[in-house]
């Protein structure tokens, strides 16, 4: 089984202040530090996974700069054979639609059975690049997918819907399946995975490798941090008093 | 010059610190309350290869060199001070010297187990009398036939109570003072070793420190490590090299005690601001951090002495060990005091550190001993 797994190297937010640039297109990305994308470590866990249950290989595509090749690396490490870099430097600005794009440009050439994303990225939220990239190669594609399993040249897939549903699919091969998080658990690198991976070959595309015009369907205006509205409510009394409340607050609010 | 650690370096670091912070931050706690030994923590470790870091491939190792050593170290430690010095004593008190002074038969049989995890190594050199003043030891090893009859009693010895692999230290020849110390591989089955106290330890609480009760112990005479006499060297050069990973948990252990204070003082309010505002609290984070700055470089140094093959580094294995447990005794301090009261109880992580922390002064030569070892260097 031939699979490709795209990845992305994006800023770890979640702790972090995250300020606007002065551009006000970007934000301050010096002192954040990067990581593989949260879902996208899990479809490359998942990549892994039937590699080693089908046999075949694994190839990890990242459109980054010229630091993704640490995590391309890493994918490596943990069990990837190939990597590709595609010079994220030649081609931005970039939006979901031209992320996809130059993707599909490069994958339609490879070999794939089954093409792995994550089902959404935590910089940009766009959830665009895996279903795009399934409909320019013409495949089928399923997002949101927490199980994934391969019988007969075709995969039955679980999805997760709103409100706790479960949708279970059979979709034919070759097909994209952009991957929730917790469908796996991803493994660590070895360090012995680690040191051969550490002399392995990344291969490089740029802009020239690319056919034809790629270009953004949409242009990014403005990023701004929301104003902040003061709208906290200190409770106050006993602990029973308290959490009498609090119950009550979340039963109006409807989240309970 | 280069100050750039390699791609492989920064992959282990990686990887090593998304492990620790995610599969042994969490037990962390519970280790040090129960003090027991954490098997658990060192099965996931012997699947990532972390066991026999500096061990060669063919010997069941990663075959890392000792700045990777020491970054594994700090990143584990920098969660869980406990965890972090099994493996520095796994690495560097045990598999190092059979590595370094074994025979190939040696290396063949006990180097594998010790990577795999399947058996955890320890080192016994101190005695219930004999601490900095190694020479002082009081335990004998004579020859009759194929074996060594060991007897004496080793104290405090980290992993002890757990290990199935020991390097042993005991003289062969009293008369020749340090130069009749010889080294021997014990294993934890041989007739006439038992366990004695289990320490009670105020700080890396599920080390399975425990004494070694050696009567009448028939070692075959294989298991001599190195030849008769060499004890001592092999001694001193294996603690040139532990020094290397020890310093770097003093470092692990500083930096996780400086992570909490950051996130103590920029939660924290008083007089209507987060307290990280303060000079005085920012006085202490500017000095925590260029402490741990100055003294990871110092453990990066001593590595890269090692891993470049200098024959004499002493000094600045010393010089690295020394200053590295002093800051951290001193950060963790600053960390607590950054606290206040909370930090005084066992509801914050920094509680846990402070007592870590103290045991990088005393163990693996005190710090007296190591300003004695780098005084002695520069006067030579």
């Amino acid at each position: 089984m031939e699979i490709v797994v795209c990845i992305k190297r994006v800023p770890q937010t979640a702790e972090a202040e995250v300020k606007v640039d002065p551009s006000g297109r970007d934000i301050v990305k010096d002192r954040l530090t990067f990581d593989i994308n949260e879902a996208d470590s899990y479809a490359l866990e998942q990549a892994i996974l039937l590699k080693e249950k089908y046999g075949g290989s694994v190839t990890a595509i990242s459109l980054g700069p010229a630091e993704a090749e640490d995590t391309l690396r890493i994918a490596l490490a943990k069990g990837a054979d190939n990597a590709l870099r595609i010079k994220e430097e030649d081609f931005t600005p970039l939006d979901g639609y031209k992320t996809a794009l130059i993707l599909y440009n490069i994958i339609k050439d490879l070999k794939y059975n089954v093409i792995l994303t994550g089902c959404i990225a935590t910089d940009d939220g766009y959830s665009q690049v895996g279903p795009i990239i399934a409909e320019l190669l013409g495949i089928p594609h399923a997002t949101l997918v927490t199980e994934l399993e391969i019988k007969d040249e075709k995969a039955e897939v679980v999805r997760e819907l709103e409100g706790g549903l479960l949708e279970r699919l059979e979709i034919n091969l070759p097909a994209l399946f952009a991957v929730q998080t917790g469908i796996n658990e991803p493994r660590y690198a070895s360090l012995l995975a680690i040191r051969r991976a550490a002399k392995k070959e990344i291969k490089t595309l740029g802009g020239a490798d690319i056919q034809g015009e790629v270009k953004s369907l949409s242009v990014l205006e403005k990023l701004y941090v929301p104003p902040v509205e003061r709208r906290a409510e200190i409770l106050s009394g006993s602990m029973d008093e308290i959490s009498e409340k609090l119950v009550q607050i979340i039963k109006e609010k409807g989240l309970l | 010059m280069n100050f750039d650690l390699t791609s492989d370096q920064k992959m282990l670091q990686d990887q090593v610190r998304k492990f620790a912070r995610t599969e042994l931050a969490p037990v962390a706690p519970e280790i040090d309350k129960s003090g027991e030994f954490p098997w658990e923590n060192l099965k996931k470790m012997a699947k990532l290869g972390l066991l026999g870091i500096i061990i060669p491939e063919e010997y069941g190792g990663s075959g890392f060199d000792f700045i990777s050593l020491a970054i594994a170290v700090e990143e584990i430690s920098r969660v869980c001070a406990t965890t972090g010095v099994i493996v520095a004593v796994n690495n560097s008190l045990c598999a190092y010297p059979i590595l370094q002074f074994g025979t190939e038969e040696q290396k063949k049989k006990y180097l594998p187990p010790l990577c795999s995890g399947e058996k955890i190594g320890a080192m016994g050199i101190t005695e219930p009398n004999a601490g900095s003043d190694v020479a002082g030891m009081e335990s004998t090893a004579r020859l009759e036939g194929d074996y060594y009859i060991l007897n004496g009693t080793k104290r405090f010895i980290t992993n002890g109570g757990e290990a199935g692999i020991y390097v042993v230290f005991a003289y062969t020849n009293k008369e020749m003072k340090h130069k009749g110390i010889s080294a021997f591989i014990v294993e934890r089955d041989t007739p006439g070793f038992t366990l004695g106290k289990h320490e009670d330890l105020m700080g890396i609480r599920a080390t399975a420190n425990c004494e070694l009760i050696f009567e009448d112990c028939k070692i075959p005479k294989e298991n001599l490590l190195g030849e008769e006499g060499q004890g001592f060297k092999i001694c001193m050069n294996t603690l040139d090299v532990s020094r290397i990973d020890i310093g770097a948990q003093a470092v692990g252990i500083a930096q996780g005690a400086l992570d909490e204070a950051i996130k103590y003082s920029k939660e924290r309010k008083a007089f209507g601001q987060p307290i990280c505002n303060f000079e005085m609290i920012q006085s202490m984070l500017a000095e925590m951090a260029t402490q741990i700055h100055a003294a990871r470089l110092m453990v990066y140094y001593a590595g890269y002495c090692k891993d470049k093959g200098m024959k004499r580094f002493s000094k600045e294995a010393a010089m690295a060990k020394y200053y590295a447990s002093s800051i951290t005794v001193d950060v963790a301090r600053k960390a607590l005091q950054i606290h206040g009261g909370y930090g005084y109880t066992k509801d914050y992580t920094i509680e846990r550190l402070y007592r870590d922390a103290k045991i990088l002064e005393l163990y693996e030569g005190t710090s007296e001993i190591q300003k004695l070892v780098i005084a002695r260097e520069l006067t030579r």
